[in-house]
């Protein structure tokens, strides 16, 4: 059993116990991440049985404090499709309504049988809390052999690395590389998880990113991302992106005056047809969903052979399996 | 325990301590062709009705398939399909490992629905890697009949899985390496023991 024919393969793994944050990620394990979601494409492609039976027997819990359709469908599919048990928790329909703490959630979900928990939560760091715990109250406590992974599926403001990770996943099939791609992210990165976790791993995979906001939707301590920033779009499209990603303005957590008028908001960071046309021909529009057609992104924009966003929800499936392979296929990580 | 290892020594001076060499390029070049003709004898690519398509098991059970294919295609005319198979994801072993990187999955465009495939590997030891194949295969179409194309058989089987053709037997130690070494992989094309 320990004798197979194929070594052919890399011995050693990625070293990732939990997937929290891009910003700490390494580039050899961002990289092997998309190059095994480039495989599970490949494993799927034409084949008229979408099952690989590489995680029969795993179980996957998504435990979700906030709404949300294309992720929490998205981590779905990718466990069934390698034949996980895929389970979702939304906390209105749970004992969380009832008062139990994030804490005693995770524990009970790792005590039933749980080996992923894929956590979003409005509380910017609950992943990590979560992640944390788990790790100290230790298996046995559960109850169980083998550590529970936690995957950061969105916290509050701060990160949300699997859409991150598919973006760059449809940066590389689009652009070829994103080693050296100029890649400008636009809008309200204040309340954008998505913008914190693709500066940090867009850089790290070596790519030039700009940030282009208003001032008042930037967030304290931006100057120590790997980043530029600026504030007028109309320029830095002048620059010739090869990637323009548009972020959707949050209403829901904006408590007060962040830009004038929506129609201001809409003029200013708008990717109207206009502003698009002005694009490179090579030049892919990303948007990270849902997208608030008229808003942030014009919808014949939306709609163009430029825009990946269909793609984007492809590669998404194919990220998110790579993930839990990497999280639970092999040998549990000391 | 790795069977095969990239080689650090050139083919023929079997110099690396407890090195043995089992087949030189010309050796190597010479058993393909023989295996691509017994291929033809059993399979018929040129005339038969049903169709041939080999599949090699990556890394470089790919390359000896382009290999086959190509020694074939000089033989009778006949261009036979190649492609190429990860069975990686259908491991029973995963667990005992970290995970392991995924290679190229490409079937021919033409799938393998009723054909005879043939899968290609370099060294045939436990016999997991083509169960892992095998089942693959069930969920990527049904071909008519499966077949295996190895280039060493080294023994050690735990399946009752056979080849169907053998480039080289070869008893060995099960802490012995068996190190096929390929050009298109390793710069250069030879088998050796260690």
């Amino acid at each position: 059993m320990s004798t197979p024919e194929s070594t052919a393969h890399d011995e050693t793994g990625i070293g990732l116990r939990h997937l929290l944050s891009t910003e700490g990620l390494r580039r050899a394990q961002a990289e092997a991440l998309l190059d095994t979601a480039a495989g599970m494409e490949q494993a799927l492609t034409g084949r008229a049985v979408r099952k690989l039976p590489t995680l029969r027997g795993r179980t996957v819990v998504t435990l979700f404090y906030e709404n949300s359709t294309r992720t929490r469908v998205s981590f779905e599919v990718a466990g069934k499709w390698m034949s996980a048990d895929t389970i979702n928790v939304s906390a209105s329909a749970s004992s969380v309504s009832k008062g139990e703490s994030l804490r005693d959630t995770a524990a009970t979900l790792g005590a039933a049988g749980a080996d992923c928990l894929v956590v979003r939560h409005p509380a910017s760091g609950a992943p990590h809390r979560i992640a944390a715990w788990l790790d100290r109250v230790g298996h046995s406590h559960l109850g169980r052999e083998g550590h529970v992974a936690v995957i950061n599926a969105g916290d509050g403001t701060h990160e949300h690395p699997s859409q991150a990770l598919l973006d760059a996943a449809t940066l590389r099939t689009r652009l070829g590389q994103v080693d050296g791609a100029h890649v400008a992210v636009v809008g309200d990165v204040l309340h954008s998880r998505v913008a914190r976790s693709n500066a940090h791993l867009l850089a790290t995979l070596g790519a030039r990113v700009t940030l282009v906001a208003p001032p008042t939707l930037l967030p304290v301590g931006v100057a120590d991302w790997p980043v530029t920033v600026a504030h007028d779009l109309d320029a830095v499209l002048d620059q010739g992106p090869d990637a323009v990603m548009m972020l959707r303005v949050q209403a829901e957590r904006m408590h007060g005056g962040f830009f004038p008028s929506a129609r201001e908001y809409a003029v200013r960071f708008g990717l109207s047809q206009p502003r698009a046309d002005r694009l490179p021909d090579h030049a892919v529009v990303l948007h990270p969903g849902p997208a608030v057609r008229g808003m942030e992104i014009a919808s014949s924009v939306a709609d163009s052979s430029r825009a990946a966003i269909t793609e984007q929800v492809t590669a998404g499936v194919h990220v998110r399996m790579a993930i839990l392979y990497h999280l639970l296929a092999g040998e549990d990580v000391a | 325990m790795p069977s095969r290892r990239r080689g650090a020594s050139g083919s023929g001076d079997a110099s690396a301590e407890g090195e043995r060499e089992l087949l030189s390029a010309a050796d190597l070049a010479r058993t393909v062709a023989r295996v691509a003709h017994e291929i033809i004898e059993r399979t018929a690519p040129d005339g038969g009705t049903d169709p041939v398509v080999l599949l090699g098991l990556p890394t470089r059970g790919t390359y000896l398939a382009r290999r086959l294919a190509d020694r074939i295609s000089e033989i009778t005319g006949a261009r036979v399909p190649v492609g190429t198979l990860d069975p990686t994801l259908y491991r029973d072993d995963l667990r005992l490992r970290p995970t392991r990187a995924l290679a190229e999955t490409e079937l021919p465009p033409g799938g393998i629905d009723e054909a005879i495939v043939v899968l290609v590997d370099d060294v045939l030891f436990s016999g997991r890697t083509v169960r892992a194949a095998l089942d693959a295969l069930r969920d990527h179409g049904r071909p008519r009949a499966v077949q295996l194309a190895v280039l060493v058989d080294r023994g050690h089987r735990e399946l009752p899985i056979r080849a169907d053709y053998v480039g080289k037997n070869v008893p060995t130690n099960r802490t012995e390496d068996v190190a096929v070494r390929l050009v298109e992989v390793d710069g250069e094309d030879g088998v050796s023991l260690r």
